[in-house]
């Protein structure tokens, strides 16, 4: 056991070391755009394994946080006029505060209750944003400006957008790897496989848990006001529930509590929706709820967790 | 008449919507509890099988002729029996992993029936005629009541106390109160705990259709009828704790009543009243009203 994790630990850095260059070199061959969607949800999805792979806790209501951070960064630019970085670090904080919220309510229940709890927390929010006319209703808000990174570089170039999308996915993605990797994410894993004896020795479970949320809502938060950058629109898709659900598809697709499983997952879930959205039209919803039930019944480990399998088996030949 | 500067007319119709609201609530999170007892699973698509009972009578009305009495009966055993299928075929295989799974598979499962029914129907809603037998209303002095709406509270409640005496006071509720307990001890008295399984996730899920059917002349019959309700069917659990027959059947219609007050009173707040008391009745009382910790 050992040997393999050594091994991977060797493997990683090269791994790393080799998607950050495609990743800088990646929108001169694909449309950036595209690349954008894809590390925006990658973001999202690695925030919510960060939560659901390492603290066992499935929150059915993610959507709120990419969502509301979107129209929380829509508005500070859009109306108050704001540079797009303070747009996402406002973004991240309205997130955070609001995971705060969810996280004290939702963690006084646990498993099937927590999931369910989040769900009607996050339809909550649904409603707000629909009613509240500074949200714009169905409309959504349209029309919010890139604006100037720190007030010199001009973003609506799609290239200078893609590597401000790069950057604050590779600090997010740096964030959660170092928070897994800490002696708090060891704690996180301790309760999730045994939380009594979690508590028995000693730590205080609800902080634990508290906290992981925060810090999963926060980066969800990241991640939803960058799209709205990209897109110039925060809409209600944003904070829907199927958005909550899409995520939870695409952590468990790329690999449930694997550390590149839920990047994965969102690449290959975007990529699918971008195909077939011209061919199939509605039938979207239902090849999502296909690949759902697949992944449940045979294919538990995901992508990622599947390929680690794999090697694993290899190694011991 | 007026009672607190509001016409009783208009209070008392919002009362009448509430309490059919309530009554769809109290038999969704009775199947619910009653699911979840036995399967130790969220049943997600149990808002996808409420909309697919409606479906169901609406198809069998307008392509088969088949009535809405027939329909009552004929929808949930339709609906009943897919259940069957899909606790045999799928739920069977994640009952020794994390409870989880149930609840993502049934989210797949209501992905699918939505968007199948959506890409037949598109989103806007069906009508449903109410049955002759049940048309006009009479007028009870201090408002107007359908006939119609006061049959769907009669027979949602009828069928929400036949199944709590089912389960409380008959044998076979009480070998399924004994599944919940310890599966392991009934089965080894000889009690076939696997059918008793899949009979309980077929009853849950067609009391689910027999309240689609109920409700396809009341509201719109469209493909996503059921999602929206089944999240605030979901509050409704959380609120009332699925430890108890009876606490579902009150909690339900109890929120239901509070929401109608509140479309009177405060509309603005009543898409989101039974979300604020869950809210509330998590920081009071984490362990839900009539729940055991």
């Amino acid at each position: 056991m050992n040997n393999k994790d050594s091994m991977f630990a060797r493997a990683m850095p090269i791994l790393f070391g080799a998607l950050f260059l495609i990743g800088l070199v990646a929108p001169f061959a694909v449309y950036p755009t595209f690349l954008m969607k894809v590390l925006c949800f990658g973001l999202f999805a690695c925030a919510f394994n960060l939560l659901l792979g390492f603290a066992g806790l499935l929150s059915f209501g993610h959507a709120a946080f990419l969502g509301s951070a979107g129209y929380v960064c829509g508005m500070l630019v859009r109306d108050l006029g704001l540079t797009p970085e303070l747009g996402i670090l406002g973004g991240t904080l309205a997130a955070a505060a609001l995971g705060w919220v969810f996280g004290v309510l939702a963690i006084r229940r646990t498993g099937i209750y927590f999931a369910m709890i989040t769900l009607a927390l996050s339809q909550m929010v649904y409603f707000i944003v629909l009613q509240w006319k500074a949200t714009g209703g169905e409309d959504g808000l349209q029309g919010v400006p890139r604006g100037h990174l720190f007030g010199v570089i001009d973003l609506s170039n799609n290239i200078a957008m893609y590597y401000l999308v790069f950057a604050v996915f590779c600090i997010g993605f740096f964030i959660i790897y170092r928070a897994i990797n800490s002696p708090f994410g060891q704690i996180l894993k301790a309760i999730r496989e045994n939380e009594p004896r979690a508590v028995s020795l000693g730590y205080d479970v609800a902080k634990f848990k508290l906290l992981a949320f925060v810090l999963s809502a926060a980066l969800a938060g990241t991640a939803g006001a960058t799209k709205t950058l990209v897109f110039q629109l925060a809409s209600l898709t944003d904070v829907h529930w199927h958005m909550s659900g899409e995520v939870v598809l695409m952590t468990l697709l790329g690999g449930l509590g694997t550390v590149l499983g839920p990047l994965v997952g969102a690449a290959t879930i975007v990529s699918l929706q971008t195909e077939l959205a011209d061919s199939v039209g509605s039938w979207v919803t239902v090849i999502m709820g296909v690949i759902f039930v697949i992944c449940v019944l045979l294919f538990r480990r995901g992508i990622v967790g599947e390929l680690q399998a794999l090697i694993q088996r290899a190694g011991i030949r | 008449m007026e009672i607190f500067g509001v016409p009783s007319a208009l209070l008392g119709s919002q009362l009448l919507v509430g309490l059919i609201n309530g009554s769809f609530y109290a038999i969704l999170s009775l199947g619910l509890a009653i699911i979840f007892g036995l399967l130790n699973i969220i049943n997600f698509s149990h808002g996808a099988q409420y909309m697919m009972g409606a479906f169901v009578a609406w198809i069998a009305l307008n392509k088969l002729g088949i009535n809405y009495w027939v329909a009552l009966l004929f929808a949930p055993l339709v609906i009943g029996a897919l259940g069957v299928v899909i606790e045999r075929t799928m739920l069977r295989k994640l009952y020794k992993l994390d409870h989880l799974y149930g609840l993502l598979l049934t989210f797949g499962l209501a992905l699918i029936f939505e968007g199948i029914f959506r890409d037949q129907y598109g989103i806007s809603g069906q009508s449903y005629p109410v049955p002759e037998l049940l048309q006009g209303g009479v007028n009870l002095g201090f408002m107007f009541l359908p006939i119609y709406r006061g049959w769907v509270v009669v027979a949602a409640l009828t069928v929400c106390f036949a199944t709590w005496f089912i389960i409380e006071k008959t044998k076979l509720g009480a070998y399924l109160r004994a599944g919940t307990e310890n599966p392991q001890m009934v089965q080894a008295l000889g009690i076939n705990v696997p059918l008793l399984i899949t009979f309980t996730y077929g009853f849950g899920v067609a009391l689910a259709a027999f309240a689609g059917v109920l409700a396809a002349p009341v509201y719109q019959v469209s493909p996503l009828m059921g999602s929206n309700l089944i999240i605030v069917v979901f509050a409704v659990v959380v609120i009332g704790g699925m430890g108890s027959i009876m606490g579902s059947i009150l909690t339900g219609i109890g929120l239901g009543l509070i929401e109608g007050l509140t479309r009177v009173f405060y509309p603005e707040a009543s898409a989101v009243v039974v979300f604020v008391i869950m809210v509330i009745v998590l920081l009071v009382r984490p362990a839900g009203l009539f729940g055991k910790a």
